[in-house]
């Protein structure tokens, strides 16, 4: 079943819709939405029989191509030869967020119907976007990583500037101008190691990074400046607490079919960057910096569920409790132990669902409504019985009841921290009540507050707009009660980062 | 010297200057004899012609042996056919801008003038590039400067062109009086005016007031030219010649002056003050002053981009624009790394074809809304689809996104600043920062196209000239971005590194 380039087709699948786009006219609106939601399906596709044939024993080294691609130096003058290849493989880790990419890819192009206007941009763009992000996950070229990183940003920079709402172009410079500083460092890393070991494939730098325990290659000092601008620049995109302001307007402002995509996978970008090149390539400087990414990720935990706490718009508790949630993370990889990074990895995966399912909520209501203000948006338990039910769902497994994938994550990233840094973990725990208190506050008033009359006359979820939910409600079911989905192609990940630490 | 001597030479080796030289003749008298009813846009098609004739001679003159003939005053290497393409290309595309241009008030009087002065200036600029003598470096820098000073205010009856043209006649003289100043100290010392002679005297100095000597002379030099490449201190000419001075002037200012501000750079750095040894007499004269260099680079990069945000005419945007991108170019050369002309090649490769497409597209946009305010592009997206995504892609590549040539430019400036030792962190990352900070005001005029309203709804009058420049600006643009190896083969291949550049 693996042919040659597949990865290559998996990435690059969605140029097919985008070119079809192109030949379209631009009035023929369902036609254009029925083509960018099945540009979207050949990666699903893809990703899941590779993940089958893994789950059945298939290597997954078998799928990493490689073909020469630049070659700037000539030899003779330079002593080293500067090339760049085009590299893709994935591991376990990566297949999975790939396809979770694949997946929130389609179910945001289902719950893209609900865009208004210049639908073939915003699908031409939407499937760039994709493009970006499978490729970032499928890259084994620190060079190629960083190429489909700034790819991500372009079109999201337009979907949001574009199709978002009442201050959308304020939101898109913040966004643009944050990300852009942290792609900024991530290339001056990116450059400084490319220079030193000659390589940007990321197996040969972590070996000879592995084997360079003399520090010649590259000084120790050198080493913890490059974690740490590391650290920034994966700590923009995901957020940690100081530089976050950038993603609560985004999720305010941008469309949700988009926020849905943004929060389930652009946010985890930063999360599988600090896991594979921050554990991997610098496993050593991270151990020392492990506290200080455990604090961090206590602070955001309950610097995002304070703030959660005090906002009346749903789409500003969701932001925050997305930072919130993404403290979890940071706990998790803080612990260095297999506990802690298997409960980052299921955090990543499961609030990326979760996000998902809450922002097609969002996208739903506010269809609906035309606001998502807690206040006007109340009553939705008599208006839209379905809705306030998934609704529920989706609450109850962000803040971790047992049974869904919230609950795994949390359980085992804190399991990891409690067996390390005990004090920091029994504080940190304050932040899980916390998230129950805010996301309880926010969804019983809106469920069960006092309907608005004029909120009466509204349909419920729509069969199309059902699907997705669906859909996501069911993997998060299938996460909380069967882990094993998601733990069975981690371990062999998991083994090699904790190898690169020591033991 | 008799004529034995002067038959003797190789002129074949001038072959591109002679077709150049003789085109201007030829323009000159026909202008003259035309009657006068005849329109001269002929006279543009001719010189085009000229210069895609004196393109397929340096073709022909590919892989030669470096060889010099007129007592080593006129060399042909490597280097000098790698730049003299560049050159050439650029200067094809200008007058390609030129035969379509036509300004308000029309210049059908001096329209003849208009192409010769091109072929003067671009005659110049390619006796810059092969000069192996003071003499004939400057002879030709003059022959360009005055070619240009005439050319900026070639609207004779348009007070901005006027203006520019006074300025830049003021500026320039003052810039080539200390270039020249500084020239003679390094003749004083030498001895000699050829280039070649100095390259083996200077390495022999050892007393160390020569050395302050030249020192100064490196200074006085670098300063003054920094007037052709637009950087700082000598930059403020730039922005109001940029806007006063007729389009395709501009564009040959910024592109094929700048291109020839450049060689001269790299020729006067590399073989006088590379080969002076400094005062411990361990480096090179050249390398302790590296800081200094950085200074210039740094200044210009942050003047360039800061200023850049705040303005609201486009072509002083674009003057801004590409002060900053002589900063960048300037990081290459202060680095000196071992692959320099490459990097230098490729990036004003990639400048010459993405800056030549937007000057391309200004010149329409322009032209039809007889303002060159930025929101002349609100709703371009509508107007003209071509136009606007055209222009983004270009955009898009001056920004250094990946997927341009812009982006693999940059990448190769960068890598240069940090693959040296000690390698230059601090101006890698102002180059980086500074190029975040452009994000700004590119992406400004992106917003403008897809985001605002178009005030009208005209469709603009594209001529199939201008139409045709920019499709090779963007195709090459994009080619360049995704197979940059086409043009690292292409350097590899044809000019083995420039291995004879001193010899």
């Amino acid at each position: 079943m693996m042919f040659p380039y597949y990865l290559s087709l998996l990435v690059f699948s969605p140029l097919i819709g985008i070119l079809v786009l192109v030949f379209i006219p631009k009035v023929k609106e369902p036609f254009i939405k029925l083509i960018g939601f099945l540009a979207t399906l050949p990666a699903l596709i893809l990703t899941v029989i590779a993940y089958i044939a893994h789950r059945n024993g298939a290597e997954l080294s078998e799928l990493a191509e490689k073909v020469g691609w630049m070659q700037f130096v000539n030899p003779e003058m330079a002593g080293k030869i500067y090339s760049i290849d085009y590299e893709l493989g994935v591991d376990g880790f990566s297949l999975l967020m790939l396809m979770l990419t694949a997946l929130l890819s389609t179910l945001a192009a289902i719950a893209s119907i609900h865009i208004k206007k210049e639908w073939k941009g915003y699908f031409m763009l939407f499937l760039l976007l994709e493009i970006g992000m499978l490729g970032v996950f499928a890259a084994e070229n620190l060079i190629l990583f960083f190429i489909f990183f700034e790819i991500t940003l372009i079109p999201t920079f337009f979907l949001i500037g574009k199709w978002g709402y009442f201050e959308k172009e304020k939101a898109a410079f913040k966004f643009l101008v944050y990300n852009g500083l942290g792609s900024a460092i991530l290339l001056i890393v990116i450059m400084v190691l490319y220079a030193r070991t000659g390589t940007s494939n990321i197996e040969a730098i972590m070996s000879i990074m592995a084997s360079d325990s003399d520090h010649l290659v590259v000084s120790a000092g050198t080493k913890m400046g490059l974690l740490i601008a590391l650290v920034v620049a994966f700590g923009v995109k995901l957020p940690i607490f100081p530089l976050h302001s950038w993603m609560v307007e985004v999720h305010v402002q941008a469309p949700p079919s988009i926020v849905m995509l943004h929060a389930g996978i652009l946010l985890k970008i930063g999360a599988y960057g600090l896991i594979k090149f921050g554990m991997g390539i610098f496993p050593d400087q991270f151990q020392s910096l492990a506290v200080w990414l455990a604090v961090l990720g206590v602070i955001n935990l309950l610097y995002g569920a304070f703030l959660a706490f005090i906002q009346t718009d749903f789409k500003k508790v969701l932001a925050y409790s997305s930072i919130s949630h993404m403290g979890v993370v940071l706990i998790g990889l803080g612990a260095l132990n297999a506990a802690g990074i298997q409960g980052a990895i299921f955090q990543v995966v499961s609030h990326g669902l979760i996000a998902a399912l809450l922002f097609l909520l969002v996208s739903i209501v506010h269809e609906r409504y035309g606001t998502s203000d807690m206040a006007k948006i109340s009553g939705l338990a008599k208006s839209m019985p379905i809705a306030a039910g998934i609704l529920l769902t989706a609450a109850l497994a962000s803040l971790g009841i047992p049974g869904m994938s919230g609950f795994i994550s949390e359980f085992m990233a804190f399991l990891g921290l409690f067996k390390e840094m005990p004090v920091l973990a029994a504080i940190g725990c304050l932040g899980i009540i916390m998230t129950a208190a805010y996301l309880l506050r926010a969804v019983l008033s809106i469920t069960f507050g006092e309907a608005k009359r004029e909120n009466t006359e509204v349909n419920d979820v729509a069969p199309l707009e059902a699907i997705p939910a669906a859909i996501l409600v069911g993997l998060i079911v299938l996460i909380g009660v069967y882990p094993n989905i998601l733990s069975g192609s981690l371990t062999s990940t998991i083994e090699t980062i904790l190898l690169g630490m020591g033991g | 010297m008799d004529l034995e001597t002067l038959l003797s030479y190789h002129w074949s080796i001038m072959t591109p200057e002679f077709i150049i030289l003789g085109f201007a003749t030829l323009l000159s008298l026909l202008d003259l004899f035309m009657p006068r009813k005849i329109n001269r846009r002929i006279l543009g098609w001719l010189a085009l012609t000229g210069i895609l004739a004196a393109t397929i001679s340096v073709f022909t003159l590919l892989g030669s042996a470096p060889e010099s003939i007129l007592y080593d005053t006129f060399r042909l290497d490597s280097f000098a056919i790698a730049f003299k393409l560049l050159l050439l290309i650029g200067a094809a595309l200008v007058m390609m801008l030129a035969v379509s241009y036509e300004p308000r008030e029309r210049i059908d009087e001096y329209r003849g003038e208009f192409y010769y002065l091109f072929l003067a200036g671009l005659l110049g600029a390619l006796i810059m590039s092969s000069s192996g003598d003071l003499i004939t470096l400057f002879i030709g820098l003059e022959l360009l400067s005055l070619s240009s000073y005439i050319l900026a205010g070639i609207r004779k009856k348009h007070l901005p062109s006027n203006e520019s043209a006074m300025k830049y006649v003021i500026n320039g003289g003052i810039s080539t009086a200390i270039t020249l100043f500084g020239m003679s100290y390094v003749y004083g010392i030498s001895g000699t005016t050829n280039l070649k002679e100095m390259a083996a005297f200077l390495p022999t100095i050892t007393n160390n007031q020569h050395l302050y000597l030249l020192a100064l002379a490196f200074f006085m030099i670098l300063i003054g030219l920094s007037f052709k490449i637009a950087a700082a201190p000598f930059h403020m000419w730039a922005p109001d010649v940029y806007e006063g001075a007729p389009l395709p002037v501009t564009a040959f200012l910024s592109v094929v002056s700048k291109t020839a501000g450049f060689i001269i750079i790299l020729r006067i750095l590399l073989s006088i003050f590379f080969n002076v040894p400094d005062q411990t007499g361990t480096t090179s004269l050249m390398l302790s002053l590296q800081d200094y260099l950085a200074v210039i680079a740094g200044a210009t990069m942050i003047i360039g981009n800061v200023i850049a945000l705040r303005q609201k005419n486009i072509k002083r945007m674009f003057a801004y624009s590409s002060i900053a991108h002589a900063g960048y170019l300037l990081v290459a050369v202060t680095a000196m790394s071992p692959f320099l002309v490459e990097t230098t090649w490729f990036y004003l490769g990639a400048y010459l074809f993405m800056t030549l497409g937007v000057f391309a597209i200004i010149q329409i946009v322009t032209a039809s809304a007889d303002s060159e305010s930025i929101n002349e592009f609100g709703g371009l997206y509508r107007r003209s689809p071509f136009l606007a995504v055209s222009m983004s892609i270009l955009l898009l590549s001056l920004a250094g996104i990946p997927g341009t040539a812009g982006f693999i430019g940059k990448l190769n400036i960068f890598m240069g600043a940090l693959a040296t030792d000690p390698a230059h962190y601090i101006l890698a990352s102002l180059l980086i920062a500074t190029t975040v900070i452009s994000y700004i005001y590119y992406f400004g005029v992106m917003v403008q196209i897809f985001f605002r309203q178009a005030e009208s709804t005209k469709k603009f009058p594209l001529s199939p000239v201008v139409g045709i420049v920019i499709i090779i600006c963007v195709a090459a643009t994009v080619i360049l971005g995704i197979f940059p190896n086409i043009a690292f083969d292409f350097l590899h291949e044809q000019f083995s590194s420039f291995k004879d550049f001193i010899q």
